[in-house]
């Protein structure tokens, strides 16, 4: 068999196990809640007739075994149960909320990539002053916390000099200018952290490609310098950084979820936090389900990517 | 003083001190500061941190408030001074559950492999299916939250990733000469283990750990700011955080400096990180 196909086939069969174990842990919260959960989210002057009709509401007398498959044939159905709280269908209120984060996390994804790819090669075959300017910005980066970072961007550009809105949101659709307008400074404060980290990888895989005797044979053959760092020594550096890129991706859907908070956006993170502070579980979980469910995806995408890039993986079988 | 009235514990640390690239060597003054300061920090700290004072509210930065007074007329220094031992005590206690529960565990999947290492790792490896601060959140969603339980958050993202780095380190001392040695003089595994494997295999674990503990900072920090972490009065520098941004143009002191407080912790733990990293990690196994 075609050991590419084998490879994507053998990644893919990973996956299912881990999406089956993430929905139980993700079901099991309400379940694992101590005490009753339902009394905890109706608060202590809930009636008894009350507390009876949320958890025959939920589902919650079934036997476990019924209870996670009627759950998860839902979710399959696109049907994630109900807000507890407004009493709406999940499923709306996550088709609002899923496309704000998403656009935080790629904008910021696509910026860091744009800047720290660069910036990264620049350090690895640049001059003294870009290595250290980059060396300097990948330590500021590392080490400031990103939404200490957002609040300082808001004090200076929305506070001091009120070039930009220091929270809010406008969808997309109604007025493009506004929405990406609001999506500045979140998107600046994640893309910071996910700058520096992808430097210093994109730096450390430099180094690694830049001594290689291709580059050598490359450079004795008289090929342009521009040609060399970017046409073969970037390409043979690109796992790395495709991987980094990838785990970087989970980091940024934490992220998020404090950077929605810090300018009031309306995203998944938000909507989970919100609800564990209002002990609204059905939300917690259906949001915790998506997030998991993207990460699981992209960390799936960045395998299949990585190997796809560096047949060594995919021939190796293991991954 | 003569050399020999210098206790061995003390020239013991003095060396291991220097031992450390230089870079290192200030992050752990840095973090020696820092310790002691919150171990002091009734002595230091000028004021009580709860001290609500109606005269003081959004008052700046004076000789007797460095760091300014917050909404309630709370002395940022103070507080921030006592943030630093809430915030420092739950990193430390973090990363020792996380490493103390990751060296055995690392430890037994490296050296026996087979199927003790596929009951250990594949379920630690499921830990790693949810991003660090969602796993965190999916914990405190479940057991309500508090210090106690972001501590515990902390320690449950740690753990696969110290175990694995142990895991890695022990796989490779597993196969050395000197581990063959024991076991051929009849030695017990555990006396292997002990003897030869742990002291062999630690370096990568406290590096990665050095690194954590400057990360564990941000999370706690992330989470209490969320409400999630460490809950009011106590003060905690994500809670200050939070606090702070709502009278960020009035008074951004109350911002500023519990924000460079966490940098600060969080670069002190990286210098000290990589700097093991050079010693005690030649093969880059931490990542």
């Amino acid at each position: 068999m075609n050991p590419r196909l084998l490879f994507v086939l053998r990644r893919l069969g990973l996956t299912i196990p881990v999406l089956f174990v993430m929905s139980v842990v993700i079901f099991l919260i309400i379940r694992l809640v101590p005490g009753d959960p339902v009394r905890t989210m109706l608060g202590f002057r809930a009636t008894p007739e009350s507390v009876a009709q949320v958890r025959a509401q939920l589902h919650l007398d079934d036997p476990l075994w019924t209870q996670y498959r009627d759950w998860v044939a839902g979710v399959l159905h696109g049907d994630f149960g109900q807000d507890f709280v407004s009493k709406a269908p999940l499923s709306e209120l996550l088709a609002q909320r899923v496309p704000v984060t998403l656009e935080i996390t790629l904008l910021s994804m696509v910026l860091a990539v744009a800047v720290g790819v660069p910036l990264g090669v620049r350090a690895a075959v640049g001059g003294r002053w870009v290595r250290r300017l980059t060396e300097g910005f990948v330590v500021f980066g590392i080490s400031v916390p990103d939404f200490w970072l957002g609040i300082m961007l808001v004090l200076v550009c929305a506070g001091t000099m009120m070039w930009l809105p220091p929270s809010g949101y406008v969808p997309f659709m109604e007025d493009p200018g506004g929405n990406l307008t609001y999506m500045i400074l979140p998107v600046l404060t994640l893309a910071v952290a996910e700058a520096a980290y992808i430097i210093r990888t994109t730096r450390g895989a430099m180094l690694g490609v830049i001594g290689r005797p291709f580059i050598v044979y490359l450079r004795a053959k008289g090929t342009k310098e521009r040609s060399i760092v970017y046409r073969h020594a970037l390409r043979n550096a690109a796992t790395p950084i495709a991987t980094v890129i990838g785990i970087q991706f989970g980091v940024l859907l934490g992220g998020a979820i404090v950077v929605e908070t810090l300018f009031a956006l309306p995203g998944v993170g938000r909507l989970i936090v919100t609800a564990i502070n209002q002990r609204n579980y059905p939300v917690v979980q259906a949001g915790l389900f998506v997030v998991a469910t993207l990460f699981i995806l992209v960390s799936l995408i960045t395998d299949l990517v990585v190997g796809f890039i560096d047949p060594q993986v995919s021939d190796r079988g293991d991954s | 003083m003569t050399a020999k009235s210098i206790p061995a514990g003390v020239t013991a640390v003095v060396r291991a001190f220097f031992w450390l690239p230089r870079s290192a060597r200030a992050g752990v003054l840095i973090l020696v500061v820092l310790v002691i300061v919150t171990l002091l920090a009734p002595l230091i700290a000028p004021h009580d941190p709860n001290a609500i004072d109606p005269t003081r509210v959004l008052a700046g930065p004076d000789l007797g408030h460095p760091f300014g007074a917050d909404a309630l007329g709370r002395d940022v220094f103070s507080r921030t001074v006592y943030a630093l031992r809430t915030s420092l005590a739950i990193v430390f206690a973090s990363v020792a559950v996380a490493s103390l529960a990751a060296l055995p565990l690392g430890t037994a999947a490296g050296y026996f492999g087979g199927w003790v290492d596929q009951v250990i790792s594949r379920p630690l490896d499921m830990l790693l299916v949810l991003p660090a601060l969602l796993l965190a959140i999916t914990l405190i969603a479940i057991v309500g939250p508090g210090s106690i339980v972001a501590a515990l958050a902390i320690a449950l993202i740690y753990l696969p990733i110290l175990a694995r780095v142990q895991r890695a380190a022990s796989l490779v001392v597993a196969h050395a000469g000197f581990v063959e040695g024991g076991r051929a003089r009849g030695w017990s595994s555990f006396a292997v283990l002990r003897r030869h494997v742990v002291p062999n295999a630690l370096g990568p674990l406290l590096v990665q750990a050095a690194i954590l503990a400057g990360f564990a900072v941000q999370i706690e920090a992330s989470l209490s700011f969320l409400g999630l972490g460490t809950q009011p009065p106590t003060p905690s520098l994500g809670l200050m955080l939070s606090e702070g941004r709502d009278v960020l143009t009035q008074a951004p002191w109350v911002e500023i400096f519990p924000g460079l407080a966490i940098a600060v912790i969080v670069l002190a733990f990286n210098l000290l990180g990589d700097g093991l990293r050079h010693r005690l990690d030649p093969q880059g196994m931490v990542s």
